[in-house]
């Protein structure tokens, strides 16, 4: 007889749930700092206002791109990029798959989030910096990006917990995340009011911080 | 790298994928309704209701929206399932998607009825009119107007979410793909298919809502004011 603790569940089982909330923030980590690789590119091409037939192509080449991410549910992404990847010949282990798939799907949300920081700040603040000579690049940096990255400070705690809950979907391909554990536990005790309940419970306290600190810095943005 | 891709299947499987199609707009027509008057009834409770329906209202909407679906549905189908409440995976899926996007609905919907001008209350209750009479009768179809493309947005949203309820089961779009990828070895084409399906509901689906919209709130239209 294992030794039950706790709602019925043994210390190897509530550590086999934990571990996978590990890989939860792991997988979230990863599509964050993917999220930003593939967000910030597509951010500054579709906030470009003027320009030729470059800038032209690369606006609506980044506009296509989040909306045809943004069209398509994230577990059917991770498929495609799981199956997609495989077909290369490479045997790739789920996390890259997931991590992937996450890079893919949060860049064009970050991107949109972003494009919008960037726009909010007025065009005169574009303007005056013209006026004082800079170049593009240095309106851009020294002018522009100070003032757009407050803006963004909430949007982007706030998009932070979808990311957190999103990696849930992950299971799809069978990754080794929170949810996946807390489904192995729950078919192997037949509790799952306890089980995803503490699951529920982890996502909670990653995830409910952050939405509090997400409002707050709105409000005080509001405020200022 | 030499992949020869193969869309043989779409002949064989054609079908199969239409009832995924079906299934998954099924499970989101039934959920939008439910859904908007869950999230209505939550936002109105937190707003003007007694302190204990504002404490529940805010302990549902923080519960559902720091939490990821896929647990939701977890929580709620295996634990029907221990009680012996047998309601099958449909609409376990359906039960779990009015839970869910009412919480979401209910942050949109109180936007709106906080964005509206304090003017509007005052000269409904000048004309008599009782509280609840302002509240359904003069906030809310302001506030819905308010709201409405961040409405269409979430339950575009919600559609794609559909996707993960093949998970219980039910085999929506998703569901069926994963079963003729396991019959025909072709994930990679199949799930591009799909893809390409979900793309194709979603634009559709918002063009209905934003369709809808034209007919329900005349004013805007001719104001010419974009919606």
């Amino acid at each position: 007889m294992p030794d039950v603790t706790w709602l019925g569940l043994t210390w190897d089982q509530l550590l086999f749930i934990f571990r996978g909330a590990g890989w939860t923030l792991v997988l979230s980590l990863l599509g964050f700092l993917g999220g930003t690789l593939v967000g910030l590119p597509l951010a500054l091409a579709r906030a470009k206002r003027k320009g030729g037939a470059g800038s032209w192509l690369l606006r609506h080449g980044a506009g296509a791109y989040v909306a045809l991410v943004q069209g398509v549910p994230l577990p059917v992404i991770m498929f495609v990029v799981y199956f997609g990847v495989s077909i290369g010949g490479f045997e790739v282990p789920a996390l890259a798959a997931a991590g992937l798939a996450m890079t893919l799907w949060s860049g064009a949300y970050l991107g949109e989030i972003w494009r919008g920081c960037i726009q909010a700040v007025p065009r005169t603040q574009w303007e005056a910096a013209e006026c004082l000579a800079l170049s593009p690049l240095q309106r851009f940096v020294h002018v522009i990006l100070p003032q757009a990255l407050r803006i963004a400070v909430p949007p982007t705690v706030g998009f932070l917990v979808q990311i957190v809950k999103n990696t849930s979907y992950s299971v799809v391909i069978g990754f080794f995340d929170l949810t996946y554990s807390a489904k192995v536990i729950n078919n192997a005790t037949y509790k799952p009011f306890q089980v995803f309940t503490i699951a529920a419970l982890i996502y909670f306290a990653i995830c409910y911080p952050m939405s509090v600190m997400s409002r707050r810095f709105e409000a005080r943005m509001r405020r200022a | 790298m030499s992949y020869e891709f193969d869309f043989a299947f779409l002949d064989e499987y054609g079908p199969e994928l239409l009832r995924g199609v079906w299934l998954t707009l099924g499970m989101t027509a039934a959920s939008v309704l439910p859904g908007f008057l869950l999230g209505t009834l939550c936002a109105v409770g937190r707003l003007y209701g007694p302190p204990w329906v504002r404490r529940v209202a805010i302990v549902y909407v923080e519960a559902i929206r720091n939490t990821p679906l896929v647990i939701q549905v977890f929580w709620l189908f295996f634990g029907l399932a221990v009680l012996q409440v047998r309601i099958g995976a449909f609409p376990a899926a359906v039960l779990a998607l009015v839970i869910n996007v009412g919480a979401y609905t209910a942050e949109i919907m109180r936007a709106g009825f906080e964005s509206i001008p304090k003017g509007q209350v005052e000269a409904a209750s000048c004309l008599a009119l009782t509280r609840s009479q302002v509240i359904w009768g003069v906030q809310l179809p302001q506030a819905v107007e308010r709201v409405y493309p961040a409405l269409v947005s979430q339950f575009v949203l919600m559609m794609l979410a559909t996707s993960i309820m093949s998970q219980i089961s039910a085999e929506e779009l998703t569901g069926v793909a994963y079963q003729i990828q396991a019959f025909t070895f072709r994930g990679f084409e199949v799930y591009l298919v799909i893809a390409g399906i979900y793309v194709a509901l979603a634009a559709a689906l918002r063009l209905v809502l934003l369709g809808c919209a034209t007919v329900a709130f005349p004013r805007r239209r001719r104001l010419g004011t974009p919606l």
